[in-house]
């Protein structure tokens, strides 16, 4: 058995939290926490849980995904571990390592009397082990299965891709210094990709999927109201509107919800309770991040700024 | 839930079979899930009862209009003739692969329209010194005959392509590069924590990703069939994305997939609707840049246009496109088949425009061109300065 995680005994805090028992359950924990999603991700969620399969969640950038799984973690009472996926990300990182510093060190200190054998034995114990998210995941004494977040897949390669394909399949590790180490509990493994290449079929097979897309404009306000709560009511309209008219335009980068709430605090940090052209212009660095985005809007700010107070 | 309607599985079958039909994986896996998700799902929900089947049978967004066109087909109300078995009446066109709805039209015994092809004859020897070979590699694409560009085809693909190599992020042993702390640590253990070797370890290298735009239009309408068949030749044996555009952008990658070459074009050809229509270069790539940019130029990947630069559009609208997708790419190759023609200067205003933001010119207008090609996509190594 490993030592569980340091933080255990605030999880027990979270012992009288149970699993969803329905869809509305789940639809209505999510809004508990300020998550505003559609029946279908409730649906999904559901599902995930149920059949105790991974969930891959795409969308583009900036629409909810990984904030999704957060919640998810919230609402189950579970610990959120996540995996930030990169280029060349490997074991390493991702499931173990060694931690061969102190291993050395403790070599040189054991003298000269100890065998080898037993020597071996103790460095590759568990006390060197240097333990990964994904290791974490597996193998754990937390009282209720932890949430595993995989965040932007499509970021890794290949390679790891097919390690997660074996991984996801018997939720199960082998160190060979060790054996093979199976998940006591199957974590709830949530995926996701901003879908900068194409994550390969095998791997989505083993997966439930959702696509999460822009929300429409109603529930953009309400994704505002629950998550900028200061800004006012009618400019988190306007913002709201004003980005679903952006999107509208022929743009390299779109905005995406969270860019809506990140401008939608701006203006509320100035003390603004409606756009108008001028502040729209000094604050639109927050919804878009392209200099040639930036120039193509600008010219036509009034006009946009009109009608999302039509809205 | 599942026990009251005990015709609910076959149906079930039924309508994983139509899933399949229209190009999406629909194995037995799938509809193990789909029955276990539907135990716990209450059946008279619609919406849950789509949504559970959506998230088990989808998983790209594609497939999303596809999925959401046979379910309602399928699961339309009181509708008799979606039994096990049959194929559903089609009340709303069912977007399905070029190669499906052939298929599908076969099982129907619909007629479809057969290509008429001339007989491909013998390539004639010729009496000059050259052989029939360097002849042909040097002929312009535009005078062959439908015998030369299946000759063309088998030169194509037995020529060297080899895309340059970049540096990954991913390590490997080897002699030189950064110190390998796991494997070094793990060796000295042996010599009772003496680091007796140093193992070293450096970035494996990959080949990079190739890009095709190619012009479609009606100027370029020569061409086509001779670069569709170079890019299913290139696409065999490389990491290829490939699109096509006169008035409007079209990815062919998946289509481009199939072994068969001449079922390969054919999906080209159905799959893309303006063939020989207009052009308008600027807006193909704009396109290409909001759509596709982020998600095929991962990875430094090279990006090679064809086209021969006759554009309707706006050159300043052109130019600022190019800018802004050279970039995003590791190097932008320009390729026009005009170039090979004798006394030919790049003055249409689309070329003129398009010029200084490439990286590479270069021709294509027959098999040598194309080697060359080959040749500087081997060699690319290093950036072209900016």
């Amino acid at each position: 058995m490993w030592p569980g995680p340091a933080d255990r005994a605030t999880l027990v805090l979270f012992l009288t939290v149970t699993a969803p028992a329905t869809i509305e359950d789940v639809e209505r924990r999510l809004r508990e926490r300020r998550y505003i999603g559609d029946r279908a991700l409730a649906t999904s969620i559901f599902l995930a849980l149920r059949l105790q399969k991974p969930l891959f969640i795409e969308g583009e950038a900036g629409v909810g995904k990984t904030e999704a799984a957060k919640v998810m973690a919230e609402v189950l009472g579970a610990r959120l571990i996540r995996l930030q996926c990169y280029e060349g990300i490997d074991l390493a990182h991702a499931v173990y390592e060694w931690n061969y510093p102190r291993q050395l060190l403790h070599i040189r200190l054991m003298g000269e009397g100890e065998d080898r054998k037993t020597a071996e034995r103790e460095i590759f114990s568990s006390d060197f082990l240097l333990r990964r998210p994904l290791l974490d995941a597996i193998d754990n004494d937390d009282p209720t299965p932890p949430v595993l977040l995989i965040d932007e897949i499509d970021r890794s390669d290949e390679e790891f891709e097919a390690f997660l394909l074996e991984l996801l399949s018997d939720f199960q590790v082998s160190i060979p210094e060790i054996g093979t180490i199976k998940a006591r509990q199957v974590p709830l493994v949530v995926i996701t990709s901003n879908r900068t290449r194409e994550v390969h079929d095998a791997l989505k097979r083993r997966c439930l999927y959702h696509w999460i897309d822009y929300p429409d404009l109603d529930k953009e306000v309400e994704i505002v109201r629950a998550r900028a709560p200061e800004a006012a009511d009618g400019l988190a309209r306007e913002v709201a509107a004003l980005v679903q008219g952006l999107r509208g335009m022929d743009l390299y980068k779109v905005p995406g919800v969270a860019e809506t709430l990140d401008w939608a605090r701006s203006l509320a940090t100035l003390g603004a309770t409606r756009i108008d052209a001028g502040l729209v212009s000094a604050t639109m660095g927050a919804a878009l991040k392209y200099q040639e985005d930036l120039e193509r809007v600008r010219e036509q700010v009034p006009a946009l700024v009109e009608k999302a107070q039509r809205a | 839930m599942l026990e009251q309607r005990p015709d609910l599985l076959p149906r079930l079958g039924a309508f994983a079979r139509l899933l399949h039909d229209a190009g999406l994986e629909a194995g037995p896996r799938r509809l193990t899930d789909a029955t276990r998700a539907l135990g716990f799902i209450d059946l008279k929900q619609r919406d849950d009862f789509r949504n559970a089947l959506r998230s088990v049978f989808v998983s790209r967004k594609e497939d999303i209009p596809t999925f959401e066109a046979a379910f309602d087909i399928f699961w339309a109300p009181a509708d008799p003739r979606a039994s096990a078995g049959t194929i559903p009446g089609r009340s709303r066109p069912l977007p399905m692969a070029p190669e499906r709805a052939k298929a599908w039209a076969n099982a129907l015994g619909l007629n479809m329209s057969q290509m008429n092809r001339e007989n491909p004859t013998e390539f004639p020897a010729s009496s000059s010194g050259y052989s029939a070979e360097e002849l042909l590699r040097h002929k312009d694409f535009e005078e062959m005959t439908w015998a030369e560009t299946e000759q063309v085809r088998k030169l194509l693909e037995q020529a060297p392509w080899r895309v340059a190599e970049r540096r990954t992020r991913r390590l490997r042993p080897s002699r030189d590069g950064r110190i390998d702390l796991r494997r070094s640590a793990r060796h000295a253990i042996r010599s009772s924590g003496e680091l007796m070797t140093l193992f070293r370890r450096k970035p494996r290298v990959r080949r990079r990703p190739l890009v095709l735009i190619c012009d479609v239009s009606g100027s370029m309408e020569r061409y086509s069939r001779l670069l569709m068949i170079f890019a299913h030749a290139v696409a065999r044996r490389e990491d290829l994305e490939a699109f096509v555009f006169s008035t409007r952008l079209t990815r062919i990658t998946r289509l481009l997939r199939q072994r068969d070459l001449d079922k390969a074009l054919d999906s080209v050809s159905k799959g893309v609707h303006d063939f020989s229509g207009g052009t308008r270069i600027g807006d193909a790539i704009g396109d290409f840049n909001r759509r596709w940019a982020r998600r095929v130029l991962g990875h430094g990947a090279v990006v090679i246009i064809i086209s021969d630069g006759w554009d309707r559009g706006d050159p300043a609208h052109l130019t600022s496109e190019l800018i802004h997708l050279r970039r995003s790419a590791h190097r932008l190759i320009w390729l026009n088949p005009l170039l090979g023609s004798e006394g030919y200067e790049p003055l249409t205003r689309g070329m003129a425009a398009a010029l200084p933001h490439c990286d590479d010119f270069l021709a294509a207008h027959n098999v040598q061109a194309l080697d060359d090609l080959g040749r500087l996509l081997a060699g690319l190594d290093t950036r072209t300065s900016r």
